[in-house]
């Protein structure tokens, strides 16, 4: 195997590489930690941001970014919440559509006017935490969750697993064929690799990259209203921040914040192992929740630099 | 220009648009900033008190130190969003060493505010990194480390610091006073300084910049050094006059109101133009607005609703000219 095909390998399953060795470290190192409990809960814990990883996945590979998510994720648990005294369907619906509008309206702005994917999502992120506030009375509502079928949508378990893993499970697996087997895939990672080639090829750049700013929107609801079935209620104060951490957990998973590569199995591991990292500090116990924040920090910065210094290897050969 | 006349076909008109967008551009702030001053002594009872104005000063004093650096990175095409967890690590080492007086606590927070600076210059300059993510690697990396070394809020009775918050000369706030003098400096800089050609240059054209033999790289390190720098001072400033240091809290989601003063300012974040006035008054305009729409009890999701439009709006006059 030659250099180039080594950093490839390297740059595109290395998360997962480092995942499995996190987690052979850690039974080795503790007891507690390879129990099915600790990884159920690693697990359950994970699947939430990894729905919303899986959006922000075509967004980063469509050359874009989206910053709105850890908004929409508190506004769809809050109409979720809300919806919840009408139904399922209802709970379901409600944050689903609102968040898909938010994020076809963005996907609009950032394709029809050229202006920066960064942007657009800020005063999105603004906007939506605004509508938040706007419908729970200044975050002063938190609406509870009246439907006892949505509730055990979130609660309830199937073999030791909480039914929103298998639904992230299921997602991961569609989002995976969408990306590498349907033309629309190929059309996100032309947009994402050079835009006005793509272009010039005939790739419809500005229905995909609505497409792509839809799909962020309507997952993060998506987790929102999962999240709201398990805890029961709309709780207003989550999501800050979470924006940020699910571009992390992309890019420690080998996708290319320039865009044109990268994949959903990498970000689901980047996912897994901020979760794994989080749980290796707990298991230290004495070590504060703090400084899984100076891990997690230095191990993204760790991964860029690695990041780059592959790129550049393949570039040489 | 005369060919994008004849195509729209709309005479005068046709004309007249491309100024309009490059005025709104250049002075949309400002008229802006004008307007809703003018908006406020009409229709707001007590606008004009001058308590009522300095704490408005006081207030915005942060943002607008942050947003000088972040005029000065983004004019490189580049990004900072580590500066509010350097606020919150100015905080923890402000408090750390304020056993041996005000001003050395505020030199070790400065230099820690420059070495995080550094870093992200480092990483950006010399491995290559983009600007988003290695900063991005500091923002979570960074107030961890703040929670790490003072883990929960701290009060003081250390003198010289509340006075460098709350003091005043001839009526002005003193923190308001290195605001302005730091505005001027950075202006400066920009306008009238080698370095500040070479980070416009830079931005404007990185491969040109790098063929005509500017140091390329050292120049960018320095940009995201001066931001850090700049953010430590305004965590010091912040955290003098709450007379208390909350490395959990402070400076949470300043990167997002600095980057806004920037870019309503005029400033492209496509780089290779600095707009540091402009940048001030974008400052000026979203707290102005802020405290506008609070009194008139207009609730806190308005606010933000509102201020989300005028981000649009405000990028949307400035890309005009971008793709002229």
């Amino acid at each position: 195997m030659n250099r180039e095909q080594t950093s490839r390998l390297l740059q595109q399953h290395g998360a997962v590489m480092v995942l499995g060795l996190l987690v052979i470290v850690g039974s080795l190192a503790f007891d507690t930690f390879a129990t099915p409990t600790n990884a159920a809960s690693v697990v359950v814990s994970s699947s939430f941001l990894a729905i919303i990883a899986i959006g922000m996945t075509f967004v980063i590979i469509s050359g874009g970014i989206d910053l709105s998510v850890g908004s929409l994720f508190v506004l769809g648990g809050v109409l979720a919440a809300y919806g919840s005294q009408y139904g399922m369907l209802v709970a379901l619906l409600l944050p689903l559509v609102v968040c898909g509008v938010v994020g076809l309206l963005q996907g609009l702005v950032i394709a029809r006017t050229g202006m920066a994917p960064f942007i657009v999502t800020l005063a999105g992120l603004l906007g939506v935490r605004g509508l938040m506030l706007a419908i729970s009375d200044e975050g002063a509502t938190t609406y509870l969750v009246k439907d006892q079928a949505f509730a055990a949508l979130g609660q309830g378990e199937l073999l030791g697993l909480s039914y929103p893993v298998y639904v992230t499970i299921a997602l991961a697996l569609i989002a995976m064929v969408l990306l590498q087997r349907t033309g629309f895939g190929q059309n996100v990672y032309a947009i994402g690799g050079n835009e006005q080639a793509a272009a010039l090829m005939g790739v419809p750049v500005a229905r995909t990259k609505v497409l792509v700013y839809v799909m962020s929107g309507l997952l993060a609801g998506l987790a929102g209203a999962l999240n709201a079935a398990r805890l029961s209620s709309g709780v207003t104060i989550l999501g800050i921040g979470l924006e940020l951490d699910a571009i992390a957990a992309v890019v420690i998973g080998g996708t290319l914040l320039t865009g044109g590569a990268g994949g959903i199995t990498g970000s689901v591991a980047g996912v897994l192992l901020l979760g794994v990292i989080q749980s290796l500090i707990n298991q230290v116990g004495s070590l504060t929740s703090a400084f899984q924040q100076v891990v997690s920090g230095a191990f993204l910065a760790l991964v860029v630099v690695a990041q780059r210094l592959l790129s550049k290897a393949q570039r040489l050969t | 220009m005369a060919e994008l006349t004849s195509r729209q076909g709309g005479g005068r008109v046709a004309v007249l648009k491309p100024q309009v967008y490059a005025w709104v551009q250049d002075y949309g702030v400002y008229a802006a900033v004008l307007a809703l001053l003018l908006f406020n002594v009409l229709f707001t009872p007590h606008f004009l008190d001058a308590a009522n104005f300095r704490t408005q000063l006081v207030q915005v004093t942060p943002i607008v130190i942050v947003s000088l650096g972040m005029a000065l990175v983004i004019g490189t095409q580049g990004i900072d969003l580590s500066v509010g967890s350097v606020m919150a690590l100015a905080a923890a080492l402000t408090v750390l060493y304020l056993g041996y007086g005000w001003l050395p606590a505020l030199v070790v927070a400065v230099i820690g505010g420059a070495v995080v600076g550094a870093a992200g210059g480092a990483l950006v300059a010399y491995v290559g990194v983009q600007p988003i993510v290695a900063t991005l690697a500091l923002l979570v990396g960074v107030r961890g480390l703040a929670n790490v070394l003072v883990p929960q809020l701290v009060e003081f009775r250390n003198p010289g610091l509340i006075a460098l918050g709350s003091s005043s000369v001839a009526g002005i706030p003193v923190i308001v006073l290195i605001a302005a003098a730091l505005t001027v400096i950075v202006l400066f800089v920009v306008r009238r300084t080698t370095f500040g050609r070479q980070v416009v240059a830079i931005g404007g054209n990185r491969p040109a910049s790098e063929l005509s033999g500017l140091p390329v790289k050292r120049v960018l390190l320095t940009v995201y050094v001066i931001s850090g720098l700049l953010a430590a001072l305004a965590g010091v400033l912040a955290t003098a006059r709450l007379q208390a240091s909350d490395p959990t809290s402070l400076g949470l989601f300043i990167e997002l109101s600095a980057i806004t003063a920037v870019v309503v300012g005029g400033t492209p974040l496509t780089g290779g133009r600095i707009r540091v006035l402009s940048t001030v008054m974008g400052a000026l305009l979203m707290q102005l607005l802020a405290a506008t729409l609070i009194k008139h009890n207009l609730p806190q999701s308005w606010t933000q609703m509102v201020q989300a439009v005028i981000i649009l709006a405000a990028v949307y006059a400035t890309r005009k000219r971008g793709t002229r």
